[in-house]
């Protein structure tokens, strides 16, 4: 009996290597898992499973899947499917890894709850009254549920990292450029990055490892500096570590939260790692407002392309083209992407790009020269991943700012281009509690490494307690 | 003009006839099947992204440096948002305030010496696919039943070429053109043939008095597919432009289209309805850094420009046989075909070998000057037939040379008297006043003596006989 909660992708793969398992009776304990407790949690739109020899894998929607439809959350995409793989599905693919399904998310990679999906939510399985964090919370909860031994998500403001720390698991956003954006349905592509969401820090390493690299379709790829290493040390010793007290102290953190992180970056210390208070105090202060710039703008753009000529929905119109557009766009997207695309459309025009757009492109660069000096002194920036952990659905649904403060601590390192690891590092009231670790551009294996030494030391037992 | 100057401005379009499309793979060929030659990437499916044409930026670069342009060492690619069928991203790739190549000159030879016209840039985009508008009124949207939209051409690389407003007659406008026409032929990277659209004129137009400071409302001349429409096109609207201001009104901002067949001008649409096109940074390309050695490699594949050969071919034959040769591309000919009569190889170059059609590259020089040599003393037949043979690989003048021309009276007389003597009507018919029936008696006569006769000595022996 393979017990698909507990099972790490890395047992999977012992499984299939020592020959326990075959590739057709691992997919199919975790489509009998889909069957008992997707219908609860609802992680996926859509489940294929796939059979074959390699250790199976779940897609966030936007990953776009060639003869499996992809919608984006959106019903302005129902009815497309793909006639091309998008390069990361391409690579599980040579990787052998088969697709279990297609995740829920927020339309359109918009959101931080996954209330925003065209077709319903995703419940958090440490609490089905409770949201699984977003864009990605349908991988975060597939993995957290046992439906997925391993899932990739897409991270553009928090979308990877947050869920994983609503959901307790570990969510990884890489450096911008490191992973293919080909085949991504674009939200904001100067941000867009794809991220693996595992179980553990060894785990999202051997994921990162088969997505990353250069892709001549994406011509923002770069090649990776150094190969990727699979964390297995748990010392610390001379790791220099730095806490930003503005992302540590902010208004809106829970207790519990700070509780929490604090006691992971008192172990880190204990594991030999030198601990230093410090500060970025314009990244904060002004990151999630250049960030509600940036990002609407860009995908104002992107999601130009939705207008019922070539694929996907089409309004039933029998006016002339302006009614074409202006129909199709008002029945396929919701409230958010119509919230954003007014927003970006704004910010873009005559006379309001310089004080907006042009600014906050400006501000971009301050951001990441602030990050850039830290890093001079520290290898590796922690904070709390979300000010909270996992809310109640419905609870900030009324209120977009409240939800977009959800991405205040993850957003100043998206915005620099930086890769960031949430790994849990506890339980507040029940919940999981995410640790961000921050580091340089390239840095991604001495994240796994401090993420690794904690998540030893740490003991997080990130199957929820309900199902244990 | 009395009094008035006109000021024009000239738009142009080049499409590269690249192997391949601006962002994609796809073959760029004009003139096969609609949508054979579409992928996801110019059809613009979710999450696909462009990679930029190498051989295109080059070529931009080539001919940006036989502009004289400034070549950018970091251009970039903007998006120019605006909805329409022809446009699948919702947004055209295109070049905006860090263009490829800025800052340049063109000479145009005129009657009062050299033109220079600024350039003001040069810049790289990708060309829109083609709508049909079936139904409703002259090809327009307004009203159709229904629109088609051909994909092939979308996605092909354009260079948009930005003139300076010095431009001062619709004749200069055409001689600018043909100039660049060739330019651009001779850099071998367009086929540049108004009449297919790979090469197309838009004109800003205005005028204002002799010395007067600064420029009046101008309007905008589009569509015009022909060098002489360009011309008979502005020199229209200056003609209409003057008018209104000598009738005290002024002259409306609009788009204009030039009726070719009517000679007329009427509005397009107003430029009240001016896009915001929202420029900004194209997110999914990073700047285009054109190599020293990409730039030199460019810079030594120019020869000689147009506007050189035609300012040194003009002292020899007129500034209109210079214009014909080098935009015919039969000057290089021209300069292998001895004589004295520099005129007379021109004329015979431009007239009857062009009417022959033989390609100019093939003609030995030498030969064809010894016919040009002889034109007036063998019979006109031979002469064209041997223009026929030209190009032949074995071609010599010799055997056409041996056939001279019939003018001695004594040879000529009994041919004459033997068609005098067989059309005794039409001879009576002359003798009562009907001189026209010359000609016939003419052809008769040439007819019987298969050209060779000498035309001046039958129309001389003929009158004297018939009207002795």
């Amino acid at each position: 009996m393979i017990d698909t909660l507990r099972l790490t992708a890395e047992d999977a793969a012992g499984l299939l290597e020592r020959g326990e398992a075959s590739g057709d009776e691992l997919a199919d304990a975790y489509l009998d898992a889909i069957e008992a407790r997707d219908p609860e949690l609802h992680a996926y739109l859509h489940v294929v499973g796939e059979q074959g020899e390699g250790v199976p894998i779940a897609h966030k929607d936007v990953i776009t899947t060639k003869g499996i439809p992809t919608t984006a959350g959106s019903k302005i995409l129902l009815g497309y499917t793909p006639v091309f793989d998008s390069t990361v599905a391409a690579r599980c693919k040579e990787a052998g890894l088969p697709i279990l399904g297609k995740t829920n998310l927020d339309e359109l990679a918009m959101g931080s709850s996954t209330e925003n999906s065209a077709f319903g939510p995703t419940r958090n399985p440490w609490d089905p009254e409770r949201v699984p964090g977003g864009s990605s919370g349908g991988s975060a909860a597939a993995v957290a549920g046992g439906l997925a031994p391993w899932a990739l998500g897409t991270d553009t403001g928090g979308s990877v990292k947050q869920p994983a720390s609503l959901c307790g698991v570990v969510g990884l956003r890489p450096t911008y450029g490191t992973v293919s954006r080909y085949g991504i349905v674009a939200f904001a592509s100067s941000l867009d990055q794809v991220g693996p969401l595992t179980k553990t820090v060894r785990d999202n390493a051997r994921l990162y490892e088969i997505i990353a690299g250069q892709d001549p379709c994406d011509s923002t790829t770069v090649e990776l500096p150094e190969p990727v290493a699979i964390p297995e040390g748990e010392d610390l010793t001379g790791v220099r570590i730095g806490v930003p007290k503005e992302m540590n102290e902010a208004e809106g953190i829970d207790p519990g939260v700070s509780a929490s992180v604090n006691a992971a970056i008192r172990l880190a210390e204990e594991l030999g790692a030198d601990v230093e208070e410090t500060s970025l105090p314009r990244s904060v202060d002004y990151g999630l407002a250049c960030y509600y710039l940036v990002a609407p703008a860009e995908a104002s753009s992107n999601l130009a392309r939705y207008d019922g000529v070539r694929y996907g929905h089409r309004a039933a119109v029998d006016g002339d083209l302006t009614a074409l557009y202006a129909r199709t766009r008002w029945e396929g997207f919701g409230a958010e992407p119509k919230r954003r695309i007014l927003l970006g459309t704004y910010a873009l025009s005559a006379g309001y790009y310089d004080a907006y757009y042009g600014q906050a492109q400006k501000v971009r660069t301050v951001i990441a020269r602030e990050h850039a000096a830290a890093f001079e002194r520290f290898d590796v920036l922690v904070s709390p991943t979300s000010p909270t952990v996992a809310f109640r659905i419905g609870e900030k649904a009324e209120n977009p700012l409240a939800m977009y403060l959800s991405d205040l601590l993850t957003i100043p390192a998206n915005m620099a281009g930086l890769p960031g690891l949430s790994i849990p590092c506890g339980l507040s009231d029940g919940l999981p509690v995410g640790l961000q670790l921050i580091g340089p551009q390239f840095s991604e294996n001495a994240l796994f490494r401090v993420g690794h030494a904690l998540e030893r030391a740490l003991g997080f037992d990130f199957v929820p307690e309900r199902l244990r | 003009m009395n009094g008035w100057e006109p000021v024009i401005g000239l738009e142009i379009h080049v499409q590269l006839k690249t192997r391949t499309k601006m962002f994609c793979r796809c073959e760029n060929v004009w003139g096969e099947e609609p949508n054979t030659r579409t992928c996801p990437v110019c059809l613009a499916h979710p999450g696909t992204l462009p990679v930029p044409n190498k051989t295109a930026i080059e070529w931009t670069v080539k001919l940006g440096l036989a502009l004289d342009c400034e070549i950018a060492e970091r251009a970039l690619f903007h998006r120019k948002n605006y909805f329409y069928p022809d446009l699948p991203k919702g947004y055209q790739i295109s070049q905006y305030d860090v263009p490829l190549c800025s800052e340049g000159r063109f000479v145009v030879p005129g009657p009062d010496g050299d033109r220079e016209i600024g350039i003001v840039r040069a810049h790289l985009e990708e060309d829109a696919a083609k709508t049909i508008h079936v139904g409703g009124a002259a090809g327009r949207i307004h009203g159709a039943e229904y629109s088609l939209v051909d994909f092939n051409r979308g996605g092909t690389p354009l260079v948009e070429i930005v003139a300076k407003p010095d431009v001062r007659s619709g004749e200069e406008a055409r001689r600018f053109l043909q100039l660049l026409r060739q330019t651009v032929i001779e850099l071998d990277i367009s086929d540049a043939e108004m009449e297919k659209g790979s090469l197309r004129c838009d004109a800003n137009v205005s005028v204002r008095k002799a010395g007067e400071e600064g420029y009046r409302t101008k309007t905008e001349l589009k569509n015009m597919n022909s060098f002489k429409f360009v011309a008979d096109g502005i020199a229209v609207e200056v003609e209409r432009q003057i008018a209104r201001y000598q009738a005290g009104e002024e002259v409306m901002q609009q788009t204009l289209h030039f009726d070719p067949q009517t000679g007329t001008i009427a509005p397009l649409r107003s430029k009240e309805e001016a896009h915001d096109y929202r420029y900004f940074p194209e997110p999914d390309l990073v700047a285009v850094a054109p190599p020293a050695d990409m730039v030199e490699r460019a810079r030594a594949e120019i020869g000689e420009l147009p506007a050189a050969r035609i300012r040194r071919l003009e002292a020899e034959v007129d500034l209109d046989l210079a214009y014909g040769l080098v935009t015919s591309g039969r000057d290089a000919l021209y300069a292998r075909v001895p004589g004295d009569d520099r005129r007379a190889v021109a004329n015979v170059l431009m007239n009857q070998l062009a009417a022959a059609g033989v390609d100019p590259a093939a003609v030995d020089g030498a030969e064809l000057g010894r016919l040009v040599a002889a034109r007036e003393t063998i019979p006109r037949q031979t002469f064209l037939d041997a223009l026929g043979a030209s190009a032949d690989p074995d071609f010599t003048a010799d055997p056409y040379l041996a056939e001279t021309t019939v003018s001695d009276a004594a040879a000529l007389d009994p041919v004459i008297d033997g068609i005098l003597a067989a059309n005794p009507g039409q001879v009576e018919a002359y003798r009562g006043g009907k001189e026209g029936l010359l000609g016939f008696f003419v052809g008769q006569v040439m007819k019987e003596t298969q050209g060779k006769a000498d035309a001046r000595v039958v129309n001389e022996r003929l009158r004297e006989k018939l009207n002795a």
